[in-house]
């Protein structure tokens, strides 16, 4: 009686008995899909906010104003606003080598419209290298130049949300838009970032910060200073000589130190070891009901044996050994557990087309074959138990039972 | 030559203390090649427990027991199924087909669990079914056969493997006249064609057709006659 033989008479029994063997089957289904479908939505919030984070910008390092403890957490502290002669003194190659570049930016909430159309959104003013700093590539027209920058015009660069609500379907580039009663030529439009954890990025104006200044917020301070280090290896060697230089300017040390940094590799890691933990925690959450499946087959198995115990003995009167019973019920087992293994993937697969709550799930290769190989594993180990019991039943017991 | 059954002294007791039954109180026994016996005996003389140990089914807790030479009280569990596979053919009083399955696969299982080849074991197992008369009902199933039937396809099943013993328990305790009759000539043909047959039965027209008798009481033989 070799393997195949086996199996098939696996199959056959798993056949004979339909209804049993379904459910049976539907709890390894169940306990796969879900392990499979939460591990593939933890993978999706991840790569959501993997993706929005990393949409901020690349090697992004953002200065904020004020001190660790909140603004003027200690009244003797001066804070020195940041100014666009710090963003000027970060683009200094020689104190600071590793920061290609640094950009002001100066955030207003504007309300806009254009012919009948109108749209709240934020805009943004700050300087050309702004667009490289933060990502923004426009898939439509062009960008606003150093001299726009510098004469002030009233021109602007908005993102897709904001060209649909304006210009619906019409092209922005060229046209004029009124924000909070200023207007504005419209330069481009931004290549879509699409939305997640942390809102609509598409949702946004970028304009010169002269004009953002002049014509809608004032001379205050500014609001950040976006700077991007030349590469992601030398992150931390950027974030040292922007330290150094802006203590130098506002004559602060580590504890006086009036400014905030916000750096994105380290909150990339910190949010995908938090990720990781989570997906972790779905995953075994949904392991359970692959456990509780288990323990079904061993139910059914231990059913199926009882009830066959008569043919056990007759299988055993011609001949068969302790090892072909033994193995005849472990092959059983272990198919009823693939087959539903095979239709959990389906279903998963199937379940994770959904998008849900803006997570696209995104299948674990690992999660797939980990499930293959776990449900083989519940099969011989959920099955070895009844497996031995029909194994080690005495033949004239056995024949003897009706 | 070697006897076929060769049983010396056999007893089988069950329980221990005040409770002890000795089914089977120092049989000896012993069967040639080409033999037909018949045992017969009421019900609690041990003629089950008899048939149990001659089938390597159980062992006996005293005695000497060997089939076709080999020392039966000396083997292991995995040993005796060997034993029982190739030196045993098995026909019981309510024929123990194996249900859902047709009756080729039920003669064909002998052969498996022997590790005979599929085209081999096919040829073979047409050819015993053939010899009961059951050619045209190869793919039925138990369920769909008549009781006479079915016990053919259990005689086909014992006889496939060529075994050194044909063992009957009451083959014909289920069966009407008639397939009474079918089956007591196929055992017939058999012994002309020289198997060696042990049938139990309690009823006298049965044992009529083997040439021996024997009859138990009380765990002993009380009686071995020659038929013919």
């Amino acid at each position: 009686m070799n393997l195949f033989e086996s199996f098939r008479s696996g199959v056959q029994s798993i056949l004979a008995n339909r209804l049993r063997s379904g459910l049976t089957m539907l709890g390894i289904m169940i306990g796969v899909a879900a392990v499979i479908v939460l591990v593939a939505f933890g993978q999706g919030a991840s790569n959501s906010i993997t993706g929005s984070i990393e949409g901020l910008g690349t090697n992004l390092i953002t200065v904020f104003p004020g001190t660790a403890g909140g603004a003027q957490a200690d009244a003797n502290l001066a804070v020195k606003d940041l100014t666009v002669d710090d963003a000027v003194a970060l683009n200094d190659q020689v104190l600071a080598p590793d920061i290609s570049a640094a950009a002001p930016t100066k955030r207003a909430r504007v309300s806009c419209t254009a012919g009948t159309l109108s749209h709240s959104t934020a805009m943004v003013g700050s300087w050309p290298a702004y667009f490289e700093i933060s990502n923004s590539e426009v898939s439509e027209g062009g960008y606003f130049t150093n001299s726009d920058e510098l004469d002030g015009r009233r021109v602007a660069v908005i993102g897709k949300t904001v060209a649909d609500n304006l210009f619906d379907e019409a092209d922005p580039i060229g046209k004029e838009m009124t924000c909070n009663g200023v207007p504005f030529t419209v330069l481009g439009v931004l290549v879509s970032k699409g939305a997640s954890g942390f809102g609509d990025q598409d949702d946004t104006i970028i304009a010169p910060l002269t004009t953002v200044r002049n014509h809608l917020t004032g001379i205050g301070s500014l609001d950040t200073i976006a700077v991007q280090a030349a590469s992601s290896q030398t992150q931390a060697q950027a974030q040292e000589q922007l330290t150094a230089v802006l203590d130098a300017r506002h004559d602060v040390e580590a504890a006086t130190r009036d400014y905030q940094i916000f750096n994105q590799a380290s909150l990339l890691t910190t949010v995908n070891q938090a990720l990781g933990i989570f997906t972790a925690l779905l995953g075994a959450v949904a392991a359970i009901s692959l456990l509780v499946g288990g323990i079904g087959i061993t139910n059914i198995m231990l059913v199926s044996v009882t009830e066959r115990t008569r043919e056990i003995g007759i299988r055993k009167a011609i001949g068969a050994s302790r090892r072909v019973i033994l193995l005849q019920f472990l092959i059983e087992s272990t198919v009823l557990s693939l087959i539903g293994a095979f239709f959990g993937l389906v279903l998963a697969f199937l379940v994770t087309r959904v998008e849900v709550a803006g997570i696209q799930p995104a299948i674990v290769p690992a999660s797939v074959l980990g499930a293959f190989v776990i449900s083989v594993g519940i099969g011989l180990f959920f099955g070895s138990y009844p497996a031995n019991r029909a194994a080690s039943l005495r033949p004239i017991e056995a024949l003897r039972h009706e | 030559m070697t006897p076929v059954l060769d049983l010396v002294d056999v007893t089988k007791v069950y329980g221990d203390g005040d409770a002890v039954v000795r089914a089977l109180d120092g049989v000896s026994l012993t069967v040639n090649t080409g033999d037909y016996l018949a045992i017969m005996g009421a019900s609690g003389s041990g003629k089950s427990t008899l048939m149990n140990i001659i089938g390597a089914l159980d062992i006996a807790t005293a005695g000497q027991y060997h089939l076709d030479g080999i020392d039966i009280n000396t083997l292991d569990e995995d040993a005796l199924s060997i034993v029982r596979n190739r030196k045993i053919g098995f026909i019981f009083q309510s024929f123990n087909l194996i249900p859902r399955t047709t009756a080729l696969a039920n003669v064909e299982l002998p052969l498996a669990y022997r590790g005979v080849k599929r085209g081999e074991r096919r040829d073979r197992a047409k050819a015993a079914l053939t010899a009961v008369g059951l050619s045209d009902r190869m793919h039925h199933r138990p369920n769909e056969l008549s009781g006479g039937q079915q016990q053919r396809v259990a005689v086909a099943r014992a006889l496939v493997a060529q075994p050194s013993l044909l063992l009957a328990d009451e083959p014909t305790g289920n069966l009407d006249s008639r397939a009474t009759a079918d089956v007591l000539k196929l055992l017939d043909q058999m012994h002309d064609e020289g198997r060696t047959i042990v049938m139990i039965t309690h009823e006298n027209d049965v044992a009529q057709h083997a040439d021996r008798v024997i009859v138990l009481k009380d765990g002993r033989i009380d009686e071995d006659r020659l038929n013919r």
